[in-house]
């Protein structure tokens, strides 16, 4: 069939025939091994892992997503890195970027599916809606989760691209009303990499399927299953504006003459301090910027539940359950309040109630006092 | 009617009143640093960046102060097995019948502001109260509620083993906002333990004429003459080492 790829051909190969040199290839492999933390002796590695392993076959699952994952991914500083992972090598299936449709999309995946059994990656892209017996997201006439369980059954690792597969993005956020869901949520026996952000970083993206290739297992995950590489250090620990947090610089609004410094994003609501991820050392667009350097703050995309973590632009939001005004600052002082005239009340009350034992240690205390000899 | 007369007791021991002391300053300075970390002054300044380390120094501060905190409150616990009966942890857990109307009774009385007909020198506590016992075990909890958050958010900063002990917590929540909004919420709670934990011993002090607040300086509090001769001051015993019976029995 048309659609059938040359399967036994290495990542090396195909890069050769797609018309990189071997030059673009060594330099892609030094890029993307210091992506991955790696010394410079493990460059080699790489490029030989490259060289010898025959393509890992890919399927990738679209679900309740945006595709800005993919969009990221295609996107990402070296070319080789969407020719390699997406257009070359892996794919056997990707509704987004495929060939092939309908009908013969489907059946290119149930071949790769039966001939790679517990081989081949599975990547999912979006959350899975449970709600309404999963009627929410249906392709191909199937709902979600029934084809997650499918491709999920013989493969060999799922990578869970972007907030959605990882904790449920948007679409999970109060009320949540399809119910989505992440993967991890569905899935129990397989191991899972996560890769949060809306959209993950491409070069972290690549990072991960390199990683793969070149070591055949999964990278170091940290305890909430995150690659360590990219997820270990805050946002705020590699921001370039860490000096004017450290100095309690702090623009107040956006328009003052402290964002027009450039002073830390902190009380105009950044999620740095509590967003885990490598914008500040990996960047955008190329390593162009990233929103903290285009004077925005970080609103803490690849954090669970980072919609429902109040207003973007606040540093001290509500508390959940006691409306949208009400900061947890409020609520305690509202209360400190309250306690603080209770206790005024109860010291009158109680000058009222106690009178005669007041009365009583007083007169006994001026009797003693009449005893006493000098 | 003649005055009654009062024995001079030593309640709290030199480390019940230091743990006390200590402790009193790290809230103070961890809620006041906390609350500056959670809303930072606006400042203007002209100096650059790199001069200033202010907002750094309130963070050391608030760590440092964090850390006296817990090993000040490891102490206490270690106290609550070898301090006298009124450190001891089992007056913080007043669920025992004895205890359990002494609460009742201590909310009638000082709570509620009821008069009793008949004065049973019994009733007065020597150490905590039922009520007061459960106000501490209360920020107790609150403490650990703090050390655990704490910790969690601090464990990414840091290659020390302690604080990485904690490291799980972050996880368990779902992420470091939810942490920290814990952790700033929890933060009241001390405010408000503090305001009703002044009150209440200015009031008993004021009542009962017994020494309550300078109890916590000197350590002793004055007790009815008749209160004492009562063996069972409160139901817990000294804590016996296990040497002590062959030496009464070969006395």
């Amino acid at each position: 069939m048309a659609f059938e790829r040359i399967t036994q051909e290495t990542y090396y190969e195909s890069i050769i025939r797609q018309g990189y040199s071997r030059r673009d290839f060594m330099k892609f492999a030094t890029y993307i091994a210091a992506y991955m933390g790696l010394e410079t002796s493990m460059i080699g590695q790489v490029a030989k892992s490259l060289e010898s392993t025959f393509r890992i076959p890919v399927i990738w699952e679209h679900y309740q997503e945006c595709t800005c994952c993919s969009e990221s991914f295609i996107r990402s500083d070296h070319p080789i890195v969407s020719d390699i992972i997406l257009d070359k090598i892996s794919l056997d299936y990707t509704l987004t970027l495929m060939a092939a449709s309908g009908h013969q999309a489907e059946a290119a995946k149930h071949a790769t599916m039966e001939k790679y059994k517990g081989q081949y990656i599975l990547c999912v892209e979006g959350s899975v809606p449970l709600g309404d017996d999963g009627n929410y997201c249906c392709i191909a006439g199937r709902s979600a989760k029934d084809l997650l369980l499918e491709a999920a059954e013989g493969a060999k690792a799922i990578i869970a691209w972007g907030s959605c597969a990882c904790n449920g993005c948007v679409q999970a956020a109060y009320p949540n009303p399809t119910e989505a869901t992440p993967i991890h949520k569905i899935i129990k026996n397989k191991p899972i990499i996560k890769v949060p952000g809306c959209p993950p970083i491409g070069e972290v993206m690549a990072g991960i399927i390199v990683h793969l290739i070149t070591f055949d297992r999964l990278p170091e995950l940290d305890n909430l299953g995150r690659p360590k590489a990219f997820y270990a250090k805050r946002v705020h620990d590699s921001c370039y504006r860490r000096p004017y947090y450290d100095a309690g610089l702090f623009a107040e609004t956006f328009d003052d003459q402290n964002a027009r410094e450039g002073y830390c994003l902190y009380k105009v609501g950044c999620r740095g301090p509590m967003t885990y991820n490598s914008c500040g050392t990996i960047k955008w667009n190329n390593g162009v910027s990233f929103p903290i350097q285009s004077g925005h703050g970080c609103i803490g995309c690849s954090e669970e539940e980072f919609w429902d973590n109040g207003p973007f632009y606040e540093r001290l939001t509500g508390l959940a359950g006691f409306g949208i005004e009400s900061s947890a600052d409020t609520i305690g002082k509202v209360a400190a309040g309250v306690v603080a005239g209770g206790l005024a009340v109860h010291a009158i009350a109680a000058n009222m109630s106690k009178r005669r034992e007041l009365k009583e240690s007083i007169r006994s205390g001026k009797d003693t006092e009449k005893h006493f000899t000098e | 009617m003649t005055s009654k007369n009062y024995k001079r007791i030593y309640v709290w021991e030199l480390p019940v009143r230091i743990f006390h002391w200590i402790n009193v300053l790290c809230i103070t300075v961890l809620a006041a640093t906390g609350f500056i970390i959670a809303d930072p002054p606006a400042l203007l300044s002209n100096r650059e960046a790199s001069e200033t380390f202010l907002f750094g120094t309130v963070r050391f501060i608030h760590f440092a102060a964090a850390y006296i905190f817990f090993f000040n409150m490891i102490l206490r616990l270690y106290w609550a097995f070898t301090g006298n009966r009124f450190a001891n942890w089992r007056a913080f857990l007043p669920f025992s019948r004895k205890m359990r109307k002494n609460f009742w009774h201590v909310l009638k009385i000082d709570i509620l502001l009821q008069n009793e007909k008949i004065h049973d020198v019994k009733n007065v506590s020597v150490g905590h109260n039922s009520v007061a016992a459960l106000s501490y075990l209360a920020l107790f909890i609150l403490a650990l509620v703090q050390v655990f958050t704490g910790f969690g958010l601090y464990s990414a900063n840091t290659g020390w083993w302690l604080p990485k002990l904690f490291t799980w917590v972050v996880p368990l929540m779902g992420g470091d906002f939810i942490v920290r909004t814990i952790h700033h919420a929890a933060t009241w709670g001390f405010i408000l333990f503090t305001l009703i934990h002044v009150y209440l011993v200015f009031y008993h002090d004021w009542l009962e004429g017994r020494g309550e607040v300078s109890s916590m300086f000197g350590g002793y509090k004055f007790v009815r003459e008749e209160r004492i001769a009562k063996e069972d001051i409160i139901e817990l015993k000294p804590t016996q080492s296990a040497g002590k019976p062959a030496a009464e029995t070969a006395g």
